[in-house]
């Protein structure tokens, strides 16, 4: 999970990582207030989880409170590529004297966590990493050891920060990782780290990621969600405990396991090529159990969507045998009775196969319809999307 | 020979007790599998019988281990407690433990991970997987044994379904051993890891490589084929039409930005001289096609 910016801030407050003053405003009023509060020069932020936001013109400085209304005026209800800003951040403005870049990540490809530090900041570290990599220090973290005050300094060091604030940097760093470590999080970014005119390192913006595996120890986070940037049909699966996701198609999917549940949008995607584009409205893995209830859970979920002119069930029976599956499926369809109204197209496989087609032929439902094999079945699917 | 298990591996059940250890040692001994034991903490010296066979449980994996001779290890225990299972599978020097549970926290799975290999004397398969099985050998997992038969193929996927698909597809023919290696973003045996060991493999004639998108496990590996491994490699990736930025189903499967896309692992893949099929049946075909079965 993406957090917003004021919710970093507040995270890193929180750890003890030296942050300004900011709030949060929904409305041009409350950010008069939060202005008011805060006195003197703001600046006013767009709070949207993505890159660019200042040259979208969604980051203002306000000269005192009146003129942070206005600002905030105009910037909410932007569209910054996509996402639509609903709330601001009040930030107290500080006068910047250097910035620098500093973050702590997961490093997949080498199974490791990895400090980047660069005295480059406040620009795109995509870019610092292109145009000047000399500039990013990229330095792994052992999982095990962490970040100790010596391996902090070890760090900056190798980063060339000015003496000056080397010490005071290499704090920062130690506390970041606390707040890592803490929060179990798989990225905090700052950039800019700005050094003020009076010497002191601030962490003027962040960025963060939390690990949702997490979640059991982590009960705070429950309240960091973005639950209006939720589709609905997402929020009512996750409230299911089914994975779900919402896409632009027409073909509800219907998978157990997650590979095979990508693929099968793959597949469709394929297959609807021929049928004027047909593609697959949603990703749902209803796992390896393949129950009954799970099954009408799903389906529900699916039929739900007002976008799904067709449904394709693509399971695999391993554990969970076809006949059990497919007395799922019939119970399902049972249960969801006259609300089930789209052709479904089913290709069972695996163990038990045989008896898993003979109950569905045996209960004979008018929107069922089965085939054999999965690139068969994904095209039929489409065809009767295209309908 | 086949890979990491064969007919000589000996397996103890970390969370046995439990309800998925149970069902699942149940399924592994019915395989054929040599399950000796379970390690739960707490419940040490009780005997547990499942299906008549008589399973002592141990405290710690050492003592299992003394008094069993496992040298595999599977972990079923929930998420809360799969730093410390594994933990005490390390410390007793445990060579293979294999890590079923989905949704360990990644902070967890980085722990444990940089803690075996520090160690250098276990060799992690997972978290989030469905294990691996030699058929006829050894199973030790979740995969369903009766969906195949041994034989020279040798397959690695980060998906578990997509294993049993290929399995099932191709069972004619047969497999040396299936490894699911997990789709988490940290794992502990990756496609490279799998590739060499079957190259190395005298049973093993041709591979199967099954990737998904998300990281760049599958460009590392296509460099790793064109430098290392001579034997054929057909190849399949899922995730085309996944969007960016929203992760599917499993914890790793994300495309970040521009990194991480199916299109990429392809593309990678092919320049490699692997085969990539667009769907998983067409995969099996060039497979059928390289052993002219």
């Amino acid at each position: 999970m993406d957090l917003f910016e004021y919710q970093a801030r507040d995270l890193f407050e929180k750890h003890g990582v030296p942050v300004l003053a900011g709030a949060v405003a929904t409305t041009a009023d409350e950010a008069f207030a939060a202005a008011s509060k805060m006195g003197g020069r703001v600046v006013v932020k767009a709070q949207v989880k993505v890159g660019g936001r200042g040259k979208a013109g969604g980051v203002k400085l306000a000269e005192n409170a009146e003129d942070a209304r206005e600002k905030a005026a105009a910037i909410l209800g932007m569209d910054i590529k996509g996402h639509i800003v609903h709330q601001v951040m009040i930030a107290q403005a500080a006068p910047i004297e250097s910035e620098y870049y500093l973050a702590i990540l997961l490093d997949r490809s080498n199974r490791t966590f990895l400090v980047m530090a660069s005295v480059a900041g406040g620009m795109d570290i995509e870019e610092v990493a292109k145009t000047a990599p000399e500039k990013l220090a990229k330095v792994p973290v052992s999982a095990v050891d962490g970040i100790s005050v010596a391996k902090a300094k070890e760090i900056i060091a190798q980063a060339a920060f000015p003496a000056d604030v080397a010490e005071q940097v290499a704090d920062v760093l130690v506390t970041l990782w606390k707040a890592f470590a803490a929060e179990d999080a798989t990225l905090v970014e700052v950039n800019p780290l700005v050094k003020t005119s009076d010497g002191k390192i601030i962490a003027l913006d962040g960025k963060v990621t939390l690990d949702e595996n997490a979640e059991f120890r982590q009960p705070s986070h429950e309240g960091l969600v973005d639950h209006s940037a939720t589709n609905p049909l997402e929020a009512l699966a996750k409230e299911k405990g089914l994975n779900y996701v919402k896409l632009e198609g027409q073909v509800g999917i219907i998978g157990n396991g997650a590979g095979l549940v990508m693929s099968t949008l793959d597949v469709v995607a394929y297959a609807g090529e021929k049928f004027g584009g047909m593609r697959p409205a949603n990703f749902l893995d209803i796992g390896g159990g393949a129950s009954a209830q799970v099954m009408a859970d799903g389906l529900s979920i699916i039929l739900g969507d007002k976008d799904v002119k067709s449904v394709f069930v693509n399971v695999f029976g391993g554990i969970t045998a076809c006949d059990a599956v497919a007395n799922g499926i019939v119970a399902a369809l049972a249960t969801l009775g006259s609300t089930a109204t789209k052709p479904i197209v089913v290709r069972l496989d695996g163990n038990n196969v045989e008896e898993g087609r003979a109950i569905l032929n045996a209960a004979n439902h008018p929107l069922v319809e089965q085939l054999d094999t999965m690139d068969g079945a994904a095209s039929r699917a489409a065809e009767l999307a295209a309908k | 020979m086949a890979i990491f298990i064969n007919s000589a591996s000996k397996i103890i059940v970390q969370g046995m007790t439990g309800s998925e250890g149970t069902k699942h040692t149940r399924r592994m001994l019915a395989s054929g599998t040599a399950v000796v034991g379970g390690v739960t903490p707490g419940k040490g010296g009780q005997i547990v019988d499942i299906d008549g066979h008589q399973l002592p449980v141990f405290n710690t994996v050492a003592e299992a281990m003394a008094a069993t001779g496992a040298n595999t290890s599977v972990v079923f225990v929930p998420p809360k407690f799969a730093k410390a299972a594994v933990i005490d599978a390390v410390d007793a020097a445990m060579p293979l433990v294999v890590v079923i549970t989905e949704g360990i926290p990644i902070h967890d799975s980085a722990f444990f991970y940089t803690y075996a290999k520090d160690k250098g004397s276990t060799q992690i398969i997972g978290p989030n997987c469905p294990g691996l099985i030699s058929p006829g050998k050894s199973n030790v997992g979740i995969i369903p044994a009766n969906i195949t038969q041994a034989g020279p193929i040798g397959l690695v996927s980060k998906s578990g379904t997509l294993t049993y698909q290929m399995m099932y597809e191709l069972r004619d023919i047969g497999f040396s051993t299936a490894v699911g290696i997990g789709g988490d973003p940290v794992i502990g045996t990756t496609h490279i890891d799998c590739l060499r060991a079957f190259q190395d493999d005298p049973e093993t004639t041709a591979i199967v490589m099954i990737g998904e998108i998300g990281g760049d496990a599958e460009e590392r590996a296509a460099a790793f084929i064109a430098e290392y491994v001579t034997k054929p490699v057909v190849g399949y990736v899922a995730g085309f039409t996944a969007p960016e930025g929203k992760t599917m189903g499993h914890a790793g499967a994300i495309v970040s930005g521009s990194s991480g896309t199916a299109v990429a692992k392809k593309d990678a893949l092919e320049a490699a001289g692997v085969k990539v099929g667009q769907t998983p049946s067409e995969t099996a075909r060039f497979m059928r096609a390289i052993l002219g079965r």
